[in-house]
């Protein structure tokens, strides 16, 4: 709860976003509005097999169809098509399988490609599929990652189903463990999720003279350029690849995808352009999917709380393949299962497992909802077994507001947070006293709708970067961001930026920042970003990123123009540049209340160049790159309230509040409508989503008909407040945002339902806590109390 | 091939399209409004909405047949000279992200507003419970909802 240090026209305030004027009026780009003359549309035949053989594919019949220029199989690519990366090899002895884009000799989960059509029209792409003859021979699918290391299962690929096992340790764990006075051990399942950005996946791809341009619904044209290359041998220098605007990602477009590789090779095979739009049923199938771990968790303690260590066994299911960062995901965790507590020793160990079903890769949080679920629900549980309230057990574990910078037991540093800033405010905005009352009267009246009250004070790492850290986990990019900063000749601004919205609104807030760096007005700056060619640097968009490391990207870029331009001043003020000042976008004379000239004036001056001193530049223009020395680290305190009707299972959300810190906020309407979203995901997890496959590996959840997304019916009204520490580790001391309210709200809503229930004898509901779940969960409970509620 | 003739933001169109398709595909490939978007082929999600003859629907539920003799508003012919009042009031209280749901959203609520011109929080939440937001949770639609309704200029 810092104040704001100097009066800031644009930081802090909350503008309402440029990029809304095309997105409510419908005049969007979205990739599948693209249309280019003589473009033929991409369909794919897909397996109906989780693991089979593919003995002979015929593609003739489709050939008959009227319309139809084009059918192939995987093996008609087999030479050119390489195999989809793997940009994470987390261990030095990692299986990381050939994945190729169309698949040759054999399938490994239900969706994926084995032959395409290409058609003049999108309908007719579609009657063809059928046209194409697929034979297979059944192999048996591998669906249970429990099981899948036995020696009896069989096999997803020739090397076994064991892709990785990763460990990390500090401390003395047998001593932390040895006598302790309160040891519990939890095992929880991070089901698996759907990301289901609400615009499908989508690519166009022209081919002119060997040179490309692929035009993508993705998060990241940078990594897809680079990786397009790497992958097909195309010249780097020959591809351009454009993110028009993106209908969210959320990790599901943080991908190199078979459908982007095999849309250049198409087109360059036919010469003629092409496109690409999936169904949702498609997309389901075949967009990588999230989560999926089954975690053991030891803890322990003494009797006052006070934590001694904490051990984590998970089993991470990889799918039937390692996508761009499948095996990093459970590492993303690995270093925040300890969360926001002090302790002795810590141990973790994730095996990375092969199967049969769609591979798993980034989403939303990516590792570090699962951490978090997993020891704030623990945190929860510990509390109930030792009888303290819960908050007070997280207080009596917690860094405090004077430690930091504080090096926590998996050797991160927390540069900084007030836990307790943050807590505060959210029992008082919760009501949390008033409200554990109401609980006890519910529990002694014997009322059917019981009240739970669940807590998450979470902690992430984010702000993806710095590239040193991320290569000695082998990761095999960099996470600096680039940004320049053009003057135009009107005195107009354009930010080029490496980062790659797709809802966050970077246009509006990098204008904010420029205008506050240059002294220019908002409207006159312009936000370039998701053209390689436009944009040729950068790393893109994830991982609560773009602001905490494009954002000093940018004022570095100004700091540099402004450095030029006085230059370019001192001359035409006649004065060294050493006694140029800038302030308000305006440079004058030290000490001189005489003739000023503004920034606008110095790069019509510049372009001009009539007057530029002897042996400088003619330019004020200016390109920075930034790399954080750490990971920041937002955190915060949530509250959900719970009513949960015992006789039905159904449970109903009366009140959310979530307090977070994230630093500063250059927007602070965006910074809430960022969490809002995050909420919205967190809560699904712990309600309503599951990607459940069948028996024999098909997916059931194909369509949003069963793949349930929340409406707006199933979603409570949030309470949102900030706290605020400012960041350390960039200049602007923001922490990133986009990824905070999914990574908290999960466990908060299960400990919720958890609290309520409690008294029954429940200790855990498999999510989504579905009311069927819940009320099997009650009844087995009452059961085994001798049928008394 | 079936001849329909239909009027899409007060623009008159004749043309011959197959019995199958959908009035989305209409709409986008044909007339060229790739203002309205589709999001999923189940009608779950809400994002290809559209009035036809002053009724929301969702537009991949819909044979362009069955449009024949129709009066469809887009999004795209939504403003009247400015902005439709939900557009500013989407605007101002940032309902929107990535804006893709938007186009659906807001014609839903257009349609909300016209059936019940005060609805409450949960009937602007049960009356929007078929059009899919990804990104803002909905608690920013439904701050932009109520706006527009107590500001009592709803079109």
């Amino acid at each position: 709860m810092t104040a704001t240090q100097e009066p800031a026209t644009e930081f802090g305030r909350a503008r309402p976003r440029k990029e809304d004027a095309r997105l409510v009026t419908g005049q969007t780009t979205w990739t599948d509005n693209i249309t280019l003359p003589g473009m033929l549309h991409i369909n794919f035949v897909r397996s109906p097999y989780a693991h089979a053989r593919i003995t002979s594919v015929d593609v003739s019949g489709a050939l008959q169809v009227p319309g139809v220029l084009a059918a192939f199989s995987g093996a008609d690519f087999a030479e050119e098509q390489g195999s989809l990366p793997c940009a994470w090899p987390v261990t030095p002895d990692i299986v990381i399988p050939a994945h190729p884009p169309m698949a040759v000799d054999e399938v490994r989960y239900v969706g994926e490609a084995v032959a395409c059509v290409i058609a003049r029209d999108r309908y007719t792409a579609a009657d063809a599929l059928s046209a194409v003859d697929v034979n297979y021979e059944p192999l048996p699918p591998v669906l249970d990652i429990r099981t899948a290391l036995d020696e009896s299962s069989p096999k997803v690929h020739e090397a076994g189903n064991k892709s990785f096992e990763w460990t990390f340790a500090n401390g003395d764990l047998d001593a932390a463990f040895r006598d302790a006075p309160m040891v519990i051990e939890r095992n929880y399942r991070q089901q698996r999720l759907i990301p289901s950005a609400m615009e499908p996946r989508s690519v166009v791809c022209s081919c002119v003279g060997g040179e490309f341009t692929l035009w993508s619904a993705t998060q990241i044209p940078h990594v897809v350029r680079l990786m397009l290359a790497l992958v097909t041998g195309i010249p780097e220098q020959n591809i351009r690849v454009i993110a028009p605007d993106v209908g969210g990602g959320f990790g599901s477009k943080l991908q190199m995808t078979a459908e982007e590789v095999l849309a250049v090779l198409i087109a360059r095979r036919l010469g003629r352009p092409v496109k690409w739009t999936e169904s949702r049923s498609e997309g389901n199938l075949t967009v990588h999917h999230g989560r999926d771990q089954w975690q053991r968790i030891r803890i322990a303690a003494e009797r006052d709380g006070h934590l001694r260590g904490l051990s984590v066994d998970l089993l991470a299911d990889m799918g039937a393949y390692l996508m761009l960062i499948t095996p990093g995901v459970p590492l993303l965790g690995a270093f925040l299962y300890n969360g926001i507590y002090k302790m002795d020793a810590y141990s973790f160990r994730c095996t990375g497992v092969f199967t049969t079903k769609m591979p798993t890769d980034a989403y939303r949080g990516a590792g570090r909802p699962e951490a978090t679920f997993a020891i704030e629900r623990t945190m929860d549980d510990l509390a109930a077994e030792l009888g303290m309230d819960p908050l007070q057990l997280r207080e009596r574990n917690w860094i405090r507001h004077d430690e930091f910078p504080y090096t926590t037991i998996t050797n991160m540093t927390y540069d900084s947070g007030n836990y307790e800033a943050a807590t505060e405010r959210a029992k008082e905005l919760f009501r949390y006293d008033e409200l554990r009352e109401e609980q006890e009267q519910r529990r002694a009246s014997g009322n059917p709708v019981q009240l739970g009250i669940g807590i998450s004070t979470f902690i992430e790492a984010c702000g993806w970067a710095p590239s040193r850290i991320l290569g000695q986990l082998a990761y095999a990019g960099g996470g600096w961001e680039h940004a320049s900063i053009r003057m135009l000749p009107t005195g107009k601004v354009e930010i080029v930026t490496g980062t790659s919205p797709h809802g966050q609104g970077h246009e509006t807030v990098w204008s904010q920042i420029v205008a506050d760096q240059l002294g220019v007005p908002f409207e006159d700056v312009r936000v370039l970003h998701g053209d390689t060619l436009i944009a040729p640097k950068g790393w893109d968009t994830y991982g609560s990123r773009s602001v905490a490391v494009g954002g000093p990207a940018i004022v570095g870029a100004c700091e540099k123009v402004i450095g030029k331009a006085k230059v370019i001043a001192s001359g035409l003020l006649e004065a060294p540049p050493e006694e140029i000042e800038f302030s308000g976008g305006t440079f004058h004379v030290r000490g001189s209340d005489g003739v000023t000239k503004t920034i606008q004036e110095i790069a019509l001056a510049t372009f001009a160049a009539h007057e530029i001193p002897d042996g400088v530049e003619p330019s004020i223009d200016a390109d920075a790159t930034f790399d954080p020395v750490n990971f920041s680290f937002p955190h915060g305190t949530h509250l959900c309230a719970t009513e949960v009707d015992t006789e039905t299972g159904q449970v109903t959300i009366r009140s959310y509040v979530a307090v977070d810190d994230v630093g500063k906020a250059v927007n602070p309407q965006i910074v809430e409508g960022q969490v809002h979203g995050g909420l919205a995901q967190g809560i699904a997890q712990a309600l309503f989503e599951e990607a459940i496959y069948d028996d024999e590996g098909n997916l059931l959840t194909t369509t949003m008909a069963d793949y349930l997304l929340p409406s707006a019916a199933d979603l409570p009204s949030f309470v949102t407040d900030r706290t605020e520490t400012p960041a350390t580790t960039n200049m602007l001391g923001v922490k990133g945002v986009g990824e905070a309210g999914t990574i908290a709200s999960t466990p908060a809503v299960v400990n919720a339902i958890v609290d309520a229930l409690r008294p029954l004898g429940i200790r855990d509901i498999t999510m989504p806590c579905t009311p069927e779940r819940v009320w099997r969960a009650i009844n087995a409970a009452q059961q085994a109390n001798g049928g008394a509620a | 091939m079936t001849r329909i003739t239909v009027k899409v933001d007060g623009v008159s169109y004749e043309d011959d399209v197959e019995p199958r398709l959908l009035l989305v595909h209409y709409l986008r490939e044909r007339v060229g409004k790739t203002g309205t978007p589709i999001g999923c082929d189940t009608s779950n999600c809400g994002a290809c909405t559209v009035h036809l003859d002053g009724i929301s629907v969702k537009s991949c539920a819909v044979l362009a047949v069955q449009a024949d003799g129709s009066e469809i508003t887009t999004i795209e012919g939504l403003a009247n000279g400015e902005w439709h009042p939900l557009q500013q009031a989407f605007h101002s209280e940032h309902a929107l992200q990535c804006g893709y749901c938007t186009p659906g959203m807001i014609m839903a609520a257009a349609d909300l507003l016209r059936e019940n011109p005060d609805p409450s929080d949960q009937e602007i939440r049960e009356g929007l419970e078929g059009n899919l937001c990804r990104c803002t949770g909905y608690e920013n639609i439904v701050r932009a909802v109520r706006r527009v309704a107590e500001s009592g200029v709803t079109s």
